[in-house]
């Protein structure tokens, strides 16, 4: 827990904890909405706003990237409503159908353009690069307060720290009317809450969620986070929130455990190499809930039968 | 390219090429009609987790067949690992969803995350080891055809054809639970059955098309067609075959554009050829499509103008609203200085006497569904009997004219 800790895990792990909990926030809102797949489908549009931005810019930097990710997302959002609207078809189908679609052109553009050479393909894009973002100039402890080594951080560490902020912030500050037009849409309405602004705000913040922590961490981790940890949590308690205490630490606790299985398991376990990051983050989360599944207190629906 | 296209599409680019297409095709019509009974169940969905759960087993697979000393790509291998992880992730979702309060999305959402997180784990520790001859193991990601070996696109036209067998045995049963589950039930078709044969089929038809378009893009297969086949018709057994055309139609031609240029992998081409089915029935198909939407809407707008127009006739008020003015104009009702030509006089004198049985006839039938058949637009004639009407025009009295 030396020197070695500092220049190679802290970072990636402190981000990892950053994206797990960004994301964990809007899914406890999400989950009860009955709109857990909403983080599915904006992660899976991501990729072609990213190519487009690339496409357009010719260079892969944060800013066009995240800009392209956050439009596609919004376009995403606009064509489901209209197909919802239009065709009167049920929202999974119709999100099915945007999505994959969405989906299916970004990769076609990705495999038409000369991407090759730049640091952008799908596997990237899915599984994230957590263990590359590396504090290259740490020497120990010490550099924490060392003003030229705190320089050299990963960009990605304060930009995930500045989207997890916001996101909290957010929740904090329209703590009221998020609860309410979630719990019971037509008494928000009626005092006076714009409940079709909050649902719309809600996806925007799940997709600003999704496009920073996608940078970082990969679209895998934010379709797990924005399910799993409110999920267990949901089945921890009835207070939202409780719920949210619980889905937070269930998020960090995922991040900090996958990160650490995945980079010291296979070692323990005596194989050479570590394993994805992003996956292990995600089955643990995974394994979190399948735990709540089994002995949360509060998991049985109400008025179930005791014991089936 | 357009000759290669051409080529392509009747097939005579090459036997491998040819049999890509054919069981593009096939897979497609499975597809395309298994996913309807998924949607008709609102389920559509599920097909996602389905295909999440589809990448640790192929790892896992490859690791078994590699640590018997076998080649760790042998594709029926892989299908079967696949297979048996899809189906435990169908069988969570179910059990999620049955056995917790959580709703079925956050179980769909959670199984196709949690696997795929672990599938992934398990690639990377593929990639570590030494021998297996890992390459091309991401392709199941995103489909390859590139790959593919005369072995392969067997397994894929066989298996696509299968399906498409199954589908035609068990078209009815699973049409009934689909449509109506308790009916079904009371009809004496087991339906727990049913909805585990559904999955199974939803099951074999992600598994064998997960060499050809990938596990992320078999999810578009499953959902697009039946969604493109529902503008068209109003009658499930329709949907059915026609989400199946439609969904063999894209696959088919889809893998012959494919297979004509260099750059255009297969899967994500398939999945845009059947899109743009998709917004084609949006746009154009009759009833439930856009343009016939916009013409209803602009037939009823015309037919209130003509309708008003008349009344003011009838009246003698003057008309001051553009439309209504040109629409009476078009049919020859009124002339250019707005005067009524007889033809107009005639109609307008109508179009009153009709206002006038209605207003008694809603009296006179106040509690009956005639009463709300009045929206100032339907004759008369064509709710009430010729009795009834003359019952009527005995109250009012005889027909006023109107004046020119």
């Amino acid at each position: 827990m030396g020197a070695e800790f500092v220049q190679l895990s802290l970072t990636p792990l402190l981000i990892g904890i950053l994206a797990a909990i960004a994301c964990a926030l809007p899914g406890n809102f999400l989950i009860l909405r009955r709109q857990a797949l909403i983080g599915d489908a904006i992660s899976h549009v991501v990729l072609p706003g990213i190519v487009v931005a690339f496409l357009i810019t010719g260079v892969v930097s944060t800013w066009p990237m995240l800009l392209g990710a956050a439009g596609a997302a919004i376009v995403a959002v606009i064509i489901i409503e209209a197909i919802k609207r239009i065709g009167k078809i049920e929202p999974g189908a119709a999100m099915g159908v945007t999505f994959t679609s969405l989906f299916a052109g970004g990769v076609l553009l990705l495999e038409q353009s000369d991407t090759s050479a730049v640091h952008l393909d799908v596997e990237h894009a899915l599984y994230g690069n957590l263990e590359s973002l590396i504090w290259l100039s740490a020497e120990g402890w010490s550099s924490l307060t060392d003003a030229t080594a705190l320089a050299d951080l990963p960009p990605e560490l304060f930009r995930m720290a500045a989207a997890a902020g916001l996101i909290a912030l957010l929740t904090l500050i329209f703590w009221r009317p998020l609860k309410l037009s979630t719990f019971d849409e037509g008494f928000a309405s009626a005092v006076g809450i714009p409940t079709a602004a909050v649902s719309l705000g809600l996806v925007v913040v799940a997709a600003v969620a999704a496009v920073a922590a996608f940078d970082a961490v990969g679209s895998i981790i934010v379709i797990a986070m924005f399910i799993c940890p409110p999920a267990a949590a949901r089945l921890m308690t009835n207070r939202l929130e409780a719920q949210i205490g619980w889905s937070v630490a269930f998020a960090a606790l995922s991040a900090v455990l996958g990160y650490v299985l995945a980079g010291y398991g296979p070692l323990w376990l005596g194989a050479d190499n570590a394993v994805s990051a992003a996956g292990m983050i995600a089955t643990v989360s995974g394994i979190i809930l399948a735990l709540a599944c089994l002995f949360a207190p509060h998991r049985a629906r109400i008025g179930a039968p005791r014991g089936a | 390219m357009s000759s290669i296209f051409l080529d392509a599409l009747i097939l005579q680019s090459g036997y491998n090429a040819a049999l890509v297409a054919l069981g593009a095709a096939l897979l497609g019509i499975a597809a395309g009609s298994g996913g309807t009974f998924l949607f008709l169940r609102k389920r559509a969905l599920v097909s996602d987790a389905a295909a999440h759960a589809t990448l640790p087993g192929v790892g896992l697979a490859f690791m078994i067949m590699v640590a018997f000393g076998g080649d760790g790509r042998n594709l029926i291998g892989l299908l079967l690992g696949s297979a048996a992880t899809a189906g435990l992730g169908l069988l969570a979702v179910e059990w999620i969803t049955q056995r917790t309060r959580l709703a079925e999305d956050a179980a769909i959402g959670a199984v196709l995350s949690v696997f795929f997180g672990v599938g992934i784990v398990l690639l990377t520790i593929i990639q570590s080891m030494s021998s297996g001859n890992q390459a091309g193991l991401e392709g199941f990601l995103l489909g390859s055809t590139a790959g593919m070996l005369f072995r392969d696109a067997v397994v894929i036209a066989v298996g696509g054809a299968v399906a498409v067998a199954l589908i035609v045995l068990l078209r009815r049963p699973m049409t009934l639970v689909a449509f109506d589950t308790e009916f079904a039930a009371t009809a004496g078709i087991n339906v727990r059955r049913m909805d585990l044969a559904m999955m199974g089929l939803v099951m074999a038809v992600t598994v064998i098309g997960l060499k050809l378009v990938g596990l992320i893009l078999i999810v578009a297969m499953l959902i697009i067609p039946p969604v493109t086949a529902r503008f068209w018709t109003e009658r499930t057994d329709r949907v059915i075959w026609i989400g199946g055309a439609v969904g063999g139609v894209s696959g088919y031609v889809g893998a012959a554009i494919s297979a004509s240029a260099p750059n255009l992998p297969t899967g994500p081409i398939i999945v845009l050829v059947s899109f743009g089915l998709f917004v084609l029935s949006l746009l154009f198909a009759p009833r439930r499509g856009m343009l016939a939407a916009l013409f209803r809407r602009r037939r009823f707008q015309l037919r209130v103008h003509r309708r008003q127009g008349l009344l003011a006739l009838a009246h003698g008020e003057p008309i001051f609203d553009q439309l209504t003015l040109s629409v009476l104009r078009r049919e020859g009702l009124i002339r250019q200085d707005q005067v009524p030509t007889e033809k107009g006089r005639a109609k307008a004198a109508k179009a009153l006497r009709d206002e006038k049985r209605w207003a008694v006839a809603r009296q006179l039938y106040a509690d009956e569904a005639v009463a709300a058949r009045y929206d100032g637009l339907t004759p008369i004639e064509t709710v009430l009997t010729r009795d009834e009407i003359a019952e009527i025009d005995r109250v009012i009295g005889p027909p006023t004219a109107v004046m020119g």
